[in-house]
């Protein structure tokens, strides 16, 4: 605060240039790409093929995409409703949970070659994500509401956030145990050649198109309907939506519909690349948050992208590093951005 | 048997004593105090210590010793919370630094056979409070990288920067052999003044006040590290009411009460939340001191987010953030809740079977359950905790509204 109105008040001197000139979106996107092309020469110094390398960015956009998924929700509800929803992970493994409990009611059937899963996966699929959502809008009910009627600052709804976080863990250790699980137990999931030996499963593929196809509907929601652009006018300046009349309640209603729904999604797909864990959740809110805030709060699209960097990122770290620290490789591209740009690819410069 | 109570009483009385010189009556001159609330403390601890069965006993003393680590940790929070409004969701990282640093600073390398088993990046065999002071450092260090980035940006940032460490802080302990032994737990780590309960006796203490821990034995360590445990807690509590109660005391809540205001006055609003959120890292990284000597043998798994940082905010808020006494019994109100609720999930096990054949295995996540509940009821019903916050402006004007 102080030193933005020392700023203004002096001018622009060249340190303040040079600032603004470090802080630019070029500079962001410079940054991003000399990551990337460090990890090439990183993996390429311990000896990892291109072939390999390029494999794992192919699994990286596939990661990407998924993490798209808990990122757009997550940034609709941040931007739109002003909750940094510490609870988001969570409702990602809700959902999973939700899908593998929805497995043991309807009969298994053949799996889908060449998935490894069945057409019921799909039907559940299509059932979880209003579940999830609404499970998101009832927490907001019970609990975020009564605190925005109180006028209270961000950090208590993320703290509110944080109890529903471990609230929803609660529920699901009681409901399924701290165990691994499974959605399919002993199916084998080989894997394909794409092209130039470029080797993925078929599931991955399946899960890089769901993400897509669901993110073209965000994108024809936000841009297409009414509501969208109620969305996205809230996000941009909550007082202004308000006052030229758009139904507050409803758009909250929405957010938490759609930004619920796209995590339910995310956390099948999660579940089904890896496994189902009650700490699954958790442990993507970091590189979730990253991509974020990598992208601008509220920015659905940044959302998508900073989803795609982190996941590309944290995939290519493997080849040189334990996977166990993807996360924590999300973790330094945020601190880069938090440095850098703190207000994220597409912010206004000084936002923070 | 006699004596042994006798010895048990005198360790237990510190903090008894210091609990009644508190609740006296101000207008007693401090002597008087002192001397009154060391009567009424031993008596109250040589009463515990005789009536109370032994068995029962040791549960209460382990039950005050893991209290008085959380409070520890409550306290460190309420500096960054409580007083500055930072919101630290990353309370593990900082216990877990200090506790790892002082497990490493204390214990020597492991030599022979003991090698082969465990590793670790260094081992100095430096005694308690060297320990103690560079679990403080590192975390106090540690904090100085997060907060440096991320406390001048918007106060949800902080939040989602410590969330980061934390995980960060739990993988590497988790993954690095070479630094804490990996997943192994790193062991060995020494009990201060535990020669107080050996045979031959700790070396320099005059003869008189050796003779006198004479009749405890080995088993009898607890209330040694009891009295330690306990004096962290006092010694936290005097000096952060001494500093919240001084001109930098009342900065700290100027930010967080107004920030374009405290910055109008001339107060560098940035430099003032990196202050607090050091100082609140050290305390944190002292608690993980005291936990590493208490527990011998850490691993990583003992700073996952739920223990060491989701409990620590729900005890905070319970007491009340904001208030050194409702940090303190917040923690013990909370422990006891949460042990209290072992015993009653233990009792509703066949009702558990009932319902379903997994549940009574997964009783203990009732108490998860119970403390999310109760976390968003007092978020929603009483934000102000049991006590809430205390009103004063400096210490000089102790009157209600300053």
């Amino acid at each position: 605060m102080a030193r933005v109105l020392a700023r203004r008040a002096g001018g622009p001197r060249p340190s303040a240039r040079l600032r603004r000139a470090i802080g630019s979106r070029t500079a962001l996107v410079a940054l991003l790409a000399l990551v990337l092309v460090g990890l090439w020469w990183l993996a390429g110094a311990q000896g990892v093929t291109g072939q390999r390398l390029l494999s794992l960015a192919v699994r990286g956009v596939m990661l990407g995409g998924i993490l798209a998924l808990g990122a757009i929700g997550l940034t609709l509800i941040f931007g739109v409703l002003r909750i940094p929803n510490f609870a988001h992970g969570d409702l990602m493994t809700w959902g999973a949970y939700l899908a593998l409990f929805g497995l043991t009611l309807l009969p298994a059937g053949q799996p889908l070659a060449p998935f490894s899963f069945g057409a019921e996966l799909l039907v559940l699929l299509v059932l979880v994500m209003p579940l999830v959502g609404l499970t998101g809008y009832l927490l907001d009910r019970l609990v975020f509401r009564r605190l925005r009627a109180r006028r209270v600052p961000s950090v208590i709804l993320a703290m509110a956030a944080l109890g529903g976080a471990f609230l929803l863990r609660s529920v699901i250790y009681l409901g399924w145990g701290a165990d691994f699980r499974n959605f399919y137990t002993g199916r084998p999931r080989p894997a394909v050649e794409l092209f130039a030996g470029i080797r993925v499963r078929p599931d991955q593929l399946f899960i890089l198109g769901l993400a897509l196809l669901l993110i073209f509907l965000v994108y024809l929601l936000l841009e297409r309907t009414k509501m969208g652009k109620a969305m996205r006018a809230t996000a941009d300046n909550a007082d202004l939506a308000r006052i030229s009349g758009i139904d507050t309640e409803s758009v909250i209603r929405w957010t938490w519909l759609i930004g619920g729904g796209l995590a339910g999604a995310g956390g099948v797909m999660f579940a089904l690349d890896t496994q189902l864990r009650p700490e699954m959740g958790w442990w993507l809110m970091l590189p979730l948050f990253s991509s974020v805030i990598l992208g601008t709060i509220g920015h659905a699209y940044g959302a998508l992208l900073g989803a795609l960097v982190i996941g590309v990122v944290w995939q290519m770290s493997t080849a040189f590093l334990n996977p166990a620290y993807g996360p924590g490789v999300a973790f330094v591209v945020l601190i880069l951005v938090l440095l850098f740009r703190p207000q994220g690819i597409f912010g206004k410069p000084g936002g923070t | 048997m006699g004596d042994a109570s006798l010895v048990k009483s005198l360790l237990l009385a510190l903090p008894l004593w210091f609990l009644a010189a508190r609740a006296l009556p101000v207008r007693l001159p401090w002597l008087a105090r002192a001397a009154l609330g060391a009567a009424a403390g031993w008596a109250a601890a040589l009463a515990v210590t005789l009536l109370v069965p032994s068995g029962l006993m040791a549960y209460l003393v382990s039950f005050a010793i893991v209290g008085s680590i959380y409070a520890v940790l409550a306290l460190g929070l309420n500096v960054q919370w409580g007083y500055t409004g930072l919101f630290n969701i990353g309370i593990a990282a900082f216990f877990a630094i200090g506790a790892f640093t002082s497990a490493l600073v204390t214990t020597s390398m492991p030599s022979g056979a003991a090698a082969a088993f465990s590793q670790q990046a260094f081992g100095l065999g430096a005694p308690f409070l060297a320990g103690v002071v560079a679990a403080g450092a590192a975390a106090g260090l540690l904090a100085l990288l997060v907060g440096g980035p991320t406390l001048r940006l918007r106060e949800d940032y902080l939040a989602i920067a410590t969330i980061g460490i934390a995980e960060l802080v739990r993988l590497v302990f988790q993954n690095e052999r070479w630094l804490a032994n990996g997943p192994q737990p790193l062991r060995g780590i020494p009990q201060p003044l535990a020669c107080l309960v050996r045979d031959p006796g700790c070396a320099g203490l005059p003869a008189p006040l050796a003779a006198l821990f004479d009749p405890l034995t080995p088993r009898d360590y607890p209330y040694v590290y009891l009295a330690i445990a306990t004096l962290f807690v006092i010694v936290v509590y005097l000096v952060l009411e001494r500093a919240i109660r001084s001109p930098w005391g009342r900065v700290l809540r100027a930010v967080r009460e107004d920030e374009a205001a405290a910055s109008m006055v001339g107060k560098d609003v940035a430099r003032v939340r990196l202050q607090a959120f050091v100082v609140g890292a050290v305390i944190m990284g002292l608690g993980g001191a005291l936990y590493a000597h208490y527990m011998i043998a850490i691993d990583y798994t003992h700073f996952d987010a739920l223990y060491a940082t989701f409990l620590v905010w729900v005890m905070l808020m319970l007491g009340g953030s904001g208030n050194n006494r409702g940090a303190i019994l917040g923690a013990f109100a909370l422990w006891g809740v949460w042990t209290g609720a072992a015993f009653v999930v233990d009792l509703a096990r066949p009702l558990l079977a009932a319902i379903s054949s997994d549940l009574p295995a997964r009783g203990p996540y009732l108490r998860l359950l119970l403390i999310a509940l109760l976390m968003l009821f007092i978020l929603l019903y009483r934000p102000k905790g049991l006590i809430g916050e205390e009103r004063f402006v400096s210490r000089d004007s102790q009157g209600r509204d300053g």
